[in-house]
């Protein structure tokens, strides 16, 4: 990942190590929804879907237990295959050879995606080097910081209670950028204080020029961020 | 290529720390052979003979042991659905699943094939046959267990279902192994040449089947 600028950013901004300049091979200009069904196990959960997300917004999911916030998510990034519609990445001009949604999404989902047997430093090292594809140690322990867990980097990570695991499969976010987050229920297990570190991590990725959709149903504050309400589960048909 | 190499680095650094899947491999292989030898009795000639096929069919049933832990663990903890999202295929996702499968497993199991060679009074020319055809093959045997075990990713009792599934499809790397060590004239070059291309087609093919089942996995 280039770090080109970060440190004039990084004085700025109250995210410490956050590396706010994406790079300009990564930029999405939009996420566009159209007439999106979701199905899981070939049941449709959620139909109808049209939603378009401009660079530096959110997009917060709402909805009850099993209107499908999930399911959606999970349909965005690829895992599941729509039942009719679908989702396009809006790359710049400069880029828009690449194959759309190629190296675009980071997915957290309800588990943590952490290794127990490793120490925190290196689950979050090999997140960082997999998806960047050079080791940066400075851009892992960045992450590590800005979840305020790097007092812990020696730890292992099967030590770390729900809420630091939780912090620690977030810090992946942080320790290579991409343009697209997915987040699912992100704030759950985490108190008050690793919420609002959530909270500042997602205004500096907004403020850097990424986007992000978040389901939540709890408090998470999200400054002007567009609302999809989900709707209740359907009846089988 | 590097995200392929940290991926692999990975899955050897938790095997090492782990440590119980190649333990348990390479007990139930010593086991195995230790224990043959009391069923059929103190006949010398009769062990040296057999000895071969029994070593082959202990390894791939040894093999088996940890394979149902390579996408799992993964999968369960939601690893899986990062590294998808990641800069690596799919397909070459499994290949370094199989590829780590085979040294942490494979590897140690043939080191220990000597000693277990010993307790089957295997003969000393036919050894370094063995040993060239336990090389040349389980590169193969690996990959195709990466399959299975992405075939059976996300079923309940997946792991009791495996062994039904790859077994069989370890057939013919048993059958060459084992003519490796036939005492006719080219037996041994020819079914080295037919293991090394049953292990260059599952090195070719495998990692395709097994990307084809993740994606339904994830599902």
């Amino acid at each position: 990942m280039k770090r080109g600028g970060t440190f004039s950013l990084a004085r700025i901004e109250p995210i410490p190590g956050a590396n706010l300049a994406l790079s300009r091979t990564l930029a999405v200009e939009a996420v566009v929804a159209e007439g999106l069904d979701c199905q899981r196990g070939g049941r449709t959960v959620v139909s109808g879907i049209s939603f378009r997300v401009e660079a530096g917004r959110a997009l917060a999911l709402r909805g009850p237990n099993g209107s499908g916030k999930t399911t959606l998510l999970r349909t965005i990034a690829g895992y599941l295959q729509p039942a009719a519609g679908g989702i396009e990445v809006i790359r710049p001009a400069a880029c828009a050879s690449k194959p759309a949604d190629e190296g675009v999404y980071h997915y957290i989902g309800h588990a943590n995606g952490i290794k127990p047997r490793l120490s925190v430093i290196e689950n979050v090292s090999f997140w960082q080097g997999f998806y960047s594809g050079a080791a940066d140690v400075e851009a892992a322990e960045d992450a590590l910081d800005a979840f305020g867990l790097l007092n812990l980097a020696s730890f292992s990570a099967g030590h770390l209670s729900q809420g630091q695991a939780r912090r620690l499969g977030l810090a992946r976010l942080l320790a290579a950028r991409r343009p697209v987050w997915l987040l699912d229920e992100p704030q759950a297990a985490l108190d008050v204080a690793s919420t609002r570190l959530l909270e500042r991590a997602i205004a500096a990725h907004l403020a850097s020029g990424g986007l992000a959709i978040v389901s939540t149903h709890l408090d998470l504050a999200l400054p002007d961020a567009l609302i999809l309400e989900l709707g209740k589960p359907q009846p089988a048909q | 290529m590097n995200a392929f190499l940290a991926l692999i680095g990975r899955d050897l650094r938790l095997a090492l720390r782990q440590g119980s899947a190649v333990g348990t491999a390479l007990g139930f292989y010593l086991v195995a052979v230790a224990i043959i030898p009391l069923g059929l009795g103190p006949d010398l000639n009769l062990l040296s003979r057999i000895a071969p096929g029994i070593l082959w069919i202990s390894f791939l049933l040894s093999a088996v042991l940890s394979v149902d832990a390579l996408f799992q663990e993964d999968r369960d903890d939601g690893s899986l659905d990062a590294l998808v999202l990641g800069p690596l295929p799919a397909e070459l996702i499994a290949a370094s699943k199989s590829i780590a499968h085979w040294v942490t497993t494979c590897v140690p199991l043939i080191v220990v094939t000597p000693l277990a060679g010993l307790l089957l009074n295997i003969q000393a020319e036919a050894l370094p046959k063995l040993l060239a055809a336990l090389l040349a093959g389980t590169v193969g045997v690996s990959f195709v267990a990466g399959a299975g075990a992405a075939l059976t990713l996300g079923l309940r009792k997946g792991a009791l279902l495996l062994p039904l599934l790859i077994l069989p499809l370890f057939t013919p790397f048993l059958i060459f192994g084992v003519g490796a060590m036939a005492t006719s004239a080219g037996a041994f070059e020819q079914s080295i040449l037919l293991l090394f291309a049953l292990s260059l087609f599952s090195v070719a093919a495998m990692p395709f089947a097994a990307a084809l089942a993740l994606r339904l996995g994830l599902e």
